[in-house]
């Protein structure tokens, strides 16, 4: 029975990386063949370096990660302190429309943004491009942020505050020693989260970029509509050794943070 | 200083980019383009019954197939060794991470007519066999695409079931097939209706998986709604009525999805 349990395993691991190694396998190939390797080269990765449009898309979407990563925090945090001391009925209110941009699908948050730009160009000096593209990567960054933040707000004990005021701390001062070491977990789960989301993001992209501010998924959707070339191939390697890399970095802080916990609690 | 007001400046920006926008939805699918109360879109949406028809069984079928295989993987890392969890769980979500215009485009080279399969078949004297371009292929985008979404909540729930319950199913004489029906399957609902959710919106909403795996004969939801926005019948009116369509679809999955879940229940 284990054994089975093994090889279904393995089963499912092929089905999810084959098509990921085909694809980096042919990006070393001499020719443009998807089928047969005719032999070994690093042309598609010469070629993806001096590819002007990709470059600039990559450095487009790194700007707006960054910007609406960094804006969605201190907006999201400040939400959740600010929805964290509403009453009941508000609050559901409020999380509930927060909520949408999360249920609903990614083609009906980009389409309704679209209109409202569409009706705001038509009517002010607004163009389609970086500026729309941005305010639409912090309207589906935020709702992450508040979700992460909001937790934190929940396990506190409310009365730390207070009593960091009480010992003669001002306001402002007891937020800073008492409430935001408290919450910060979730702010940068919050963070990373609506970065790695605006890095990926296609679909509401899409409806609200126009032609003059491009995003690499944007970029790797309009390779894909024209003439197959494997410097997609050689983006999806160079992408793929990125997000390993990442994974592993990752993997490797948590580890040393549980253990470092772990050693607290005397294990 | 009331804390309430911190706030304020994400209320703003709700209204006005999440609120506002679902509004003018509901109000271009009612309205015609010289701003008077019509219900021609709505019932235009009508015309499109198959395409609608086609979407929800190609994603319900999408999400019974990431069910099926993603339950057993669920399983088998939720058992494993505490330690080796967290990097099989790794391993088996590293794929999400790469952008799915990548995992589809995969596909698309994979299943293409001079593509690799058809390669490998050609040479055992198979084929060329139609693979891309088929509802079959717009299945399978969706199952690789969104496996991983029904595999993490499943795990969610699964690790927390505690192992001396199926110790304790034995012993009062369940069978392991009875301990799975009674056991397991009660205890994972959460996941599974989370999971479903996680598979059947974004594959009923999809535009990239039909557009590059089916081809111009399999459309779905998705493709009308973008042709309607970014395509050559502009039409912002029908694509509104056609999205808040597709909303109220979600809506009635969501709701019936959570009859079936004991937590949702015992809030509402």
């Amino acid at each position: 029975m284990k054994k089975l349990g093994k090889i279904y395993l393995v089963l499912v691991l092929l089905f999810l990386y084959v098509p990921i190694f085909v694809l980096i396998v042919f990006s070393f190939n001499e020719t443009k063949s998807r089928s047969v390797f005719s032999g070994f080269t690093l042309d598609w990765y010469k070629r993806l370096f001096h590819n002007r449009i990709i470059i600039s898309s990559l450095i487009n979407t790194a700007i707006i990660a960054v910007i609406a990563s960094i804006v969605s925090t201190v907006l999201g945090t400040l939400a959740a302190i600010g929805i964290h001391h509403m009453k009941k009925v508000p609050k559901a209110v409020v999380m509930n429309i927060t909520n949408m941009p999360i249920i609903n699908p990614e083609i009906v948050t980009g389409v309704s943004l679209m209109l409202l730009f569409v009706f705001f160009a038509a009517r002010m000096n607004l163009e389609f491009g970086f500026v729309t593209l941005l305010i639409a990567h912090i309207t589906f960054d935020v709702p992450y942020v508040i979700l992460n933040v909001m937790p934190k707000f929940n396990q506190m004990n409310p009365h730390i505050f207070e009593a960091a005021q009480d010992l003669g701390c001002s306001p402002v001062k007891a937020f800073r020693k008492v409430v935001l070491p408290e919450i910060m977990p979730g702010v940068v789960s919050g963070f990373l989260m609506a970065f790695t989301y605006s890095l990926d993001d296609f679909v509401v992209s899409y409806f609200t970029s126009g032609s003059t501010s491009q995003t690499l998924p944007i970029t790797i959707y309009s390779m894909t509509r024209r003439k197959v070339s494997p410097e997609i191939n050689a983006l999806s390697t160079l992408i793929f050794v990125a997000v390993v890399i990442v994974l592993i970095v990752k993997n490797a802080i948590e580890n040393k943070a549980a253990k470092k916990n772990g050693s607290y609690r005397g294990n | 200083m009331k804390l309430k007001y911190f706030s304020a400046p994400y209320l703003a920006w709700m209204i006005v980019f999440i609120l506002v926008p679902l509004l003018m939805i509901a109000y271009f699918a009612f309205t015609s383009d010289n701003g008077e109360f019509t219900m021609k879109y709505i019932s235009d949406v009508g015309q499109y019954a198959n395409i609608f028809v086609r979407s929800i069984w190609l994603s319900l079928i999408a999400t019974a197939i990431c069910l099926v295989i993603a339950y057993p993987i669920a399983f088998i890392l939720s058992r494993m060794d505490k330690h080796k969890q967290g990097t099989m769980l790794m391993i088996v979500m590293l794929p999400m991470w790469m952008n799915f215009l990548l995992r589809t485009y995969a596909w698309m080279t994979l299943l293409g007519n001079n593509g690799i399969i058809n390669h490998i078949l050609g040479m055992v004297g198979l084929g060329p066999v139609k693979l891309i371009n088929t509802s079959g292929a717009v299945v399978l985008g969706m199952v690789y695409n969104y496996l991983p979404f029904m595999i993490l909540p499943l795990y969610s729930v699964m690790e927390k079931i505690d192992k001396s319950l199926f110790e304790a199913a034995s012993d009062l004489g369940c069978s392991s097939v009875s301990t799975l029906f009674r056991v397991v399957i009660p205890l994972s609902m959460p996941g599974i209706t989370s999971g479903i959710t996680m598979v059947f919106v974004p594959a009923i909403s999809t535009f990239i998986i039909s557009r590059m795996l089916g081809g111009g004969s399999n459309l779905l939801i998705g493709d009308l709604i973008e042709m309607q926005f970014l395509g050559n019948a502009y039409n912002p009116h029908l694509g509104a009525a056609i999205s808040l369509v597709l909303m109220v679809i979600i809506l009635v999955i969501m709701t019936v999805m959570n009859q079936f879940d004991p937590d949702e229940q015992v809030l509402m």
